[in-house]
């Protein structure tokens, strides 16, 4: 029997992609890529009021719909290269999607390889995406990823060039689909006649490159340390609290409930911190050097401006180094027009 | 084998606790034992989901103090 390595997403489009395939006797197994940029979950699992509002794994959902196995691969580390300098160029935000595309398939090539499988599939359908799914990158895709034609699109496949598993008589081209464009109907059809009705909607994923509001954050740690690096803890960060820099001397991250104060407690070890003492307020961490006077004191009065005391005459705090070594400040916090907007970051 | 694979995924979110559940799972014979902890509460369903889909066995599940913890017992890797 044939096996071959299904990308999922957790979308409908790989779901379909994949029963497509299982249907013409093919061994299907699914494998699927942890980024860290998909922590479209993970608010829910801080915020205290969403703890109980846990979303499902999509790809996980979908290997069960499908019964097959599915091989969660961390590609963190990896994936630096594909989001710093993305070969094709970045689209609407920071999302590298064509580059991200030919990496991960490049990645399911060597996969396959390993594992004595002989071709991958993948949800794509042509002209759905602007960027990563036009008709004249599906080739860059199977080429520059090294898989060339045992990279079979079963949904598209009509449209495009015959691959190895059709020429080779390993699955019947005639029983593929023409998908084409950004209509979704035919998908619906397809995933009504699978009888899937459950599935992940939109099919936009779940990357938060593509969100503007994060790319901005992810930009201005870029521009603000110099170089375009980051750890797995800053993609997790720009995801919590409000961000405000002042200056470009330190970054504030203000968690905005309890749930978010818990977590950023976590980093307390990494950062210096401002905590309101007499009001019940947030938790702040410094991202920066060693802040001086007047800085500090900007930083904890922006701090008391999101605690119950923001109308008080003055707010105690709690500042401590990443030695944990703390003193007590008293500010009058900031009004809310004395705020900067360019100090926001979003 | 009575011995347990302690696996920490605590302050770890999805997919990472699974991840890791993964990774120690693969590399052991069939019939390992392995006890995570996790406190992400998304861990409820999709460690169980896991195992399910990979022919593993959560032997217990048990939430204290908003920490999550589960004995997975590894498959015949059929």
């Amino acid at each position: 029997m044939k096996k071959a390595i299904a990308l999922i997403s957790g979308g409908l489009d790989s779901l379909l992609a994949a029963r497509l395939i299982q249907q013409q006797g093919i061994h299907v197994e699914g494998i699927n890529f942890y980024t860290g940029f998909c922590v479209e979950g993970h608010t829910n699992a801080i915020r205290n009021r969403d703890r109980s509002r846990v979303k499902r794994n999509n790809a996980l959902w979908v290997a069960e719909q499908l019964g097959i196995k599915l091989h969660i691969i961390d590609i963190v580390d990896e994936y630096k290269d594909v989001v710093i300098n993305p070969k094709h160029g970045y689209g609407a935000n920071l999302n590298p999607c064509l580059d991200c595309k030919i990496f991960m398939v490049h990645k399911a090539y060597e996969w396959i390889r390993e594992h004595g499988f002989d071709f991958i599939i993948t949800g794509e359908v042509v002209g759905q995406r602007p960027k990563s799914q036009r008709k004249r990158v599906m080739p860059v895709i199977a080429h520059e990823s090294g898989a060339e034609d045992l990279l079979l699109r079963p949904l598209s496949a009509k449209n495009l060039p015959e691959t190895k598993p059709e020429r080779e008589g390993w699955v019947e081209r005639e029983a593929l689909r023409d998908f084409g464009g950004r209509s979704r109907k035919p998908q619906m059809a397809l995933a009504r006649e699978f009888g899937f009705e459950d599935y992940a909607q939109p099919a936009g994923g779940c990357c938060f490159l593509t969100d503007q509001s994060y790319s901005v954050k992810l930009q201005d740690l870029w521009d603000n340390r110099g170089q375009r690096e980051y750890e797995l803890d800053d993609i997790m960060l720009l995801k919590v609290g409000r961000h405000i820099r002042p200056s470009r001397a330190f970054k504030l991250i203000i968690a905005r409930e309890e749930g978010e104060t818990n977590f950023l407690s976590g980093y307390r070890h990494q950062f210096q911190t401002i905590k309101t003492v007499s009001h019940a307020g947030p938790l702040a961490l410094v991202e920066g050097a060693q802040l001086d006077a007047a800085q500090l004191e900007l930083a904890c009065a922006i701090t008391a401006r999101f605690s119950q005391g923001r109308d008080a005459e003055s707010v105690e705090l709690r500042f401590s180094d990443r030695e944990q070594s703390s003193r007590s400040i008293h500010v009058k916090p900031l009004a809310a027009e004395q705020i900067e907007q360019d100090w926001v970051i979003a | 084998m009575n011995d347990i694979v302690e696996v920490d995924a605590r302050r770890l979110f999805c997919p990472l606790p699974v991840i890791r559940l993964q990774n120690n799972i693969n590399k052991s014979p069939p019939g390992t034992r392995v006890r995570i902890v996790s406190t992400d509460p998304g861990s409820m369903n999709d460690i169980p989901t896991w195992c399910r889909i990979n022919g593993h066995q959560v032997l217990e599940s048990v939430e204290r103090d908003q920490e999550f913890v589960f004995l997975v017992q590894k498959g015949d890797g059929s």
